[in-house]
């Protein structure tokens, strides 16, 4: 611990105001989504406490608000403030699992590739860049499609947010392997892993302990800055009605609810979910940059 | 009168750390049609000195004090527009890396073109015809139809041809040329020297040529000024400073030339290294590498006097402190 | 010339290939085309017909070439959702995705290019910052909560445009515009800004980060020392120097654009192809689904293929010529 307070990474933290700004307001978004069940003043799916006739309650602030519902309430009379705290709770759960899983499967792609060369190598770099010339959010639709086909509807609905966090998961993950790729073909020449081939260690073995470890710094830069992305990614489609199911609304499905609302004037049924979702990605693209900037300088 | 007048030119980087002094107190004057060869090691200030009389030092650069005089008329403190004017039209300039100093989407006539009709009363047409004759007066074989041609489908030596017609293609008074042959392999650069000589001859064009390599100073200049760590140093006739320097730096610098006469053994290399720009000693600034070194060097700065047939910045040569060492017996 | 686009087109055919084949293994494979298209009462004998109709009891190889050469025909099938033939519903959707991507394309070159060409000549200008913040704020925005925001101020607000739909159409053959009618550009308007605005910041960064770059070339400092006139410098030297890697991003996000038309087109209700698309994955309607892949892909393609033609034309060095080329 002693160390990382000593490292450059922490000196570059504490010198940028705006990242120490962007990691504190992303705290307070995870600590907010995660703890929402404690935190939040009411249980937005506890539909014994939803009264309709605290229904379309405009903000505390605008007069004819009400103290309990500091955001106002929705069409079902159901909190604003701690719907987004459960909706970024889902938004969130999306986000990591979708970045962890391309992350893994990049990365194990990537090795593989680069490691292996040859046909493996072209096979796989020729895949990613057929799906890199297509924009990521459309691959995240169809498969989401897809898989919507596939299945019938009642298995669909209880899987919907693994088909999401699969859909956008397979989306990405050409980035990472293309860099882990790049890397490991560096590595891979240089002399300490020619030794360590020579003296009989297992490609696995070479691949865990030598070129992963010099790998990963990039691999974290894109996985941050990928973060907002899934996040956002995420939202786009249960905008859609594609995403998540009805019953887990995301940040995303807020906003969708909402929009119907906007011309009848409630616009804070909307918009509010829609500055959470803003501040939250905000915060962690920040981040990603100053991380890719503090990292690697040469990184773009 | 002299065509080209710097005096006392200071040129200041302004860093995080603190103000560096690029350039201090540099004075020299350039006659019409003369060549003034310009020495030192890597970061002496030698293209500062060229940049900085063109007006384009890169920012944060900029001239802190002294005057630039073209013809009598200054032009350090002109407006960026008026001062484009002179640049092309009267001062050209000759970079050193001719592979990178071409637009590669242009074609050499087009290029060639613009700089004429930028700067003289002439219409396309005749641009085009005279970048044609331009390209032959600097050697370009088939030059009507090389006229054509990208940078890119050009030799380098070819292309340094291209980039001497560009500086030289609106007739300016004075050529800034930056180790112009530093790029080239060796084979050619003698002969784009010698190009660049007899152009300026025949244009009467004076030249600022700057380099390290004395061998091109040596054949090409009529005087020659030595940089070192910002400041000139020594000043004088190219034949004087080479044979007979004065200043124990120039002297150990012309000793590197290798005499092509006879083989040497060893070059002789002069000990340590040039003094950073934010580290240069106070006093002179070769103080710490000086064999002949005494207090003063090391409290007070030389200006240029008059020493052997040159001027030099060396207090070897003040009259009283020559008068000194002499009596103490050490020079 | 005529060898190049021919080898650009042969490198196309593998990217063809492949999503024609994704397309056609939705088609067979997912779900159960035949129990679609019969609904629910129907007799073995029935089945058989619609199975040979369709040729699903062919070997797969077979059924792969009979959808690729119904597909290069434009025949895609039935829609499961409209039962109306695929090829229709696009033909008919086209026109509206087109005029709103070309429109947005249009504004995030005419305001990127010059954003992205002030704010690499003049770094520290306070307009240039504000810019910057601006562009920041674009990439982190999705592109519906633009859409949406645009419409609370302008439409719910402000009420001076239009929060749907595409206004009056004038149909000129079969293809139908909204561009010559009062209301239809009015509608056109938010779709369109808010289309535009991700790739408008996308490009403003990438021209000032290239023009940041070629200013430090040693061609500039030499276009200066040659005393050419900065307008010169500028734009005839620097920004079109800028201009490969630009053609090449700004091709690929007309792509993109095309994408997120899905998007935009979903907030501002546009009749178009996207919404199509979007409408057909929620209801499973995968021959619309695989129609539409075939489609973007092709457009994709196309698109690449103008991209290697206008390098072609910016760049002398890649032209084979004479002499050293590289």
């Amino acid at each position: 611990m002693k160390a990382f307070f000593d490292s450059d990474l922490w000196w570059s933290f504490t010198r940028s105001p705006v990242t120490m700004l962007s990691a504190l307001v992303a705290f307070i978004c995870i600590a907010g989504a995660v703890l929402a069940p404690v935190l939040a003043p009411h249980n937005p799916f506890d539909l014994a406490s939803l009264q309709l006739m605290d229904a379309f309650k405009p903000p505390v602030w605008s007069g004819e608000g009400d103290a309990t519902y500091p955001l106002g309430t929705d069409d079902q009379g159901r909190d604003m403030l701690s719907a987004i705290m459960y909706g970024a709770r889902v938004s969130l759960l999306v986000g990591f699992c979708a970045v962890i899983f391309s992350t893994t499967l990049g990365v194990v792609l990537g090795l593989l590739a680069g490691y292996l060369g040859g046909r493996t190598d072209a096979v796989l770099m020729r895949i990613a860049d057929i799906q890199l010339t297509f924009p990521s959010i459309l691959v995240a639709l169809l498969v989401d499609g897809v898989v919507r086909a596939a299945l019938p509807r009642e298995v669909h609905d209880q899987i919907a947010l693994f088909v999401v966090i699969f859909a956008i998961g397979i989306s990405n993950w050409p980035q990472f392997a293309r860099t882990v790729r790049g890397s490991t073909l560096v590595e891979r020449n240089k002399e300490y892993v020619q030794a360590a081939r020579v003296i009989g260690l297992s490609p696995l073995s070479i691949m865990r302990s030598h070129v992963l470890p010099n790998v990963m710094s990039p691999v974290l830069v894109i996985a941050t800055l990928n973060l907002g992305f899934a996040i956002l990614a995420e939202a786009t489609l249960s905008f859609l009605g594609v995403g998540v199911p009805p019953t887990q609304p995301s940040l995303g499905t807020l906003i969708r609810i909402g929009n119907d609302f906007l011309f009848s004037g409630e616009w804070w049924i909307t918009i509010f979910p829609g500055v959470a979702l803003i501040v939250m990605v905000l915060s962690v693209n920040l981040l990603g940059d100053w991380l890719r900037d503090a990292l690697n300088p040469k990184l773009r | 009168m002299s065509l080209l007048q710097v005096q006392n030119l200071r040129v200041e980087f302004p860093t995080r750390r603190g103000t560096l002094v690029a350039l201090d107190d540099v004075s020299f004057e350039i006659a019409p049609g003369e060549v003034l060869g310009v020495v030192g090691e890597s970061g002496a200030g030698k293209s500062m000195t060229g940049a900085a009389i063109i007006g384009l030092l890169e920012p944060p650069g900029r001239i802190a004090g002294g005057q630039v005089r073209l013809e009598g008329r200054r032009i350090d403190n002109l407006p960026y527009e008026e001062l484009r004017r002179i640049r092309g039209r009267q001062i050209g300039a000759i970079f050193q890396d001719p592979l990178t100093t071409l637009n590669p989407l242009y074609t050499v006539g087009d290029q060639l073109a613009e700089t004429m009709t930028t700067h003289l009363p002439i219409g396309p047409a005749e641009a085009k015809k005279r970048a044609v004759e331009w390209l032959e007066l600097v050697g370009i074989p088939a030059a009507a139809q090389r006229v054509d041609s990208y940078p890119h489908e050009f030799s380098g030596g070819m292309r340094q041809r291209v980039v001497i017609a560009l500086a030289l293609c609106a007739e300016p008074k004075l050529v800034v040329a930056d180790e112009p042959t530093t790029a080239l392999d060796v084979s050619i650069q003698a002969q784009v020297i010698a190009l660049l000589k007899n152009l300026a001859r025949e244009k009467g064009t004076a030249m600022m040529l700057v380099t390290h390599d004395m061998g091109v100073i040596a054949e090409t200049a009529d005087r020659v000024a030595v940089m070192y760590a910002g400041r000139i140093i020594e000043i004088g006739a190219v034949r004087e400073v080479v044979k007979n320097a004065a200043h124990p730096y120039s002297a150990g610098l012309m000793g590197s030339i290798p005499p092509i006469s006879h083989r040497v053994e060893r070059l002789q290399a002069i000990e340590g290294a040039m003094p950073r720009l934010s580290a240069i000693p106070p006093g002179c600034p070769y103080n710490p590498r000086c064999p002949f070194v005494f207090d003063r060097c090391r409290v007070e700065r030389p200006e240029l006097m008059p020493a052997k047939a040159n001027r030099a910045a060396c207090w070897l040569y003040a009259p009283e402190e020559a008068q000194r060492l002499q009596e103490s017996g050490l020079a | 010339m005529f060898s190049f686009i021919v080898s650009r087109l042969l490198q196309a055919l593998p990217v063809m290939l492949v999503v024609s084949f994704i397309s056609f293994a939705m088609f067979a494979y997912v779900g159960d085309p035949v129990a679609i298209m019969l609904g629910q009462d129907f007799t073995e004998a029935q089945r058989q017909a619609l199975v040979r109709e369709l040729g699903l009891d062919k070997p797969f190889f077979v059924q792969f070439m009979t959808f690729l050469g119904n597909a290069i025909q434009g025949e895609f099938g039935l829609s499961y959702r409209l039962s109306r033939p695929v090829a229709e519903l696009i033909a008919e959707r086209a026109p509206a995705t087109l005029e709103l991507a070309l429109c947005a394309a249009v504004i995030a070159m005419a305001v990127g290019v010059p954003m992205g060409v002030y704010t690499g000549l003049y770094r520290n200008s306070w307009l240039s910052r504000f810019f910057l913040t601006f562009s920041l704020i674009g990439v982190s925005l999705p592109t519906f909560l633009i859409g949406i925001l645009l419409i609370l101020v302008f439409s719910v607000w402000l009420g001076w445009l239009p929060s749907f739909g595409r206004g009056d159409v004038v149909r000129l053959g079969w293809w139908s515009t909204g561009l010559l009618t009062w209301s239809g550009l009015k509608a056109l308007i938010l779709p369109a800004i808010t289309l535009g605005l991700f790739q408008l910041t996308l490009i403003m960064r990438l021209v000032r980060s290239e023009m940041m770059e070629v200013l430090r070339t040693d061609y500039i400092k030499f276009a200066r020392a040659r005393g050419l006139p900065n307008r010169a410098v500028h734009f005839g030297h620097a920004l079109k120097n800028t201009l490969v890697p630009v053609i090449t991003i700004a091709g690929l996000q007309l792509g993109a654009i095309i994408a997120f038309a899905i998007v935009t087109e979903t907030v501002f209700q546009w009749p178009g192809m996207g919404l199509l698309f979007i409408q057909s994955v929620g209801a499973a309607d995968i021959p619309v689904m695989a129609a539409y892949l075939m489609m973007i892909a092709a457009v994709f393609v196309s698109i690449n293929l103008i991209v290697d033609l206008l390098y072609y034309a910016v760049d002398p060095r890649l032209r084979i010529g004479r002499g050293r080329g590289h």
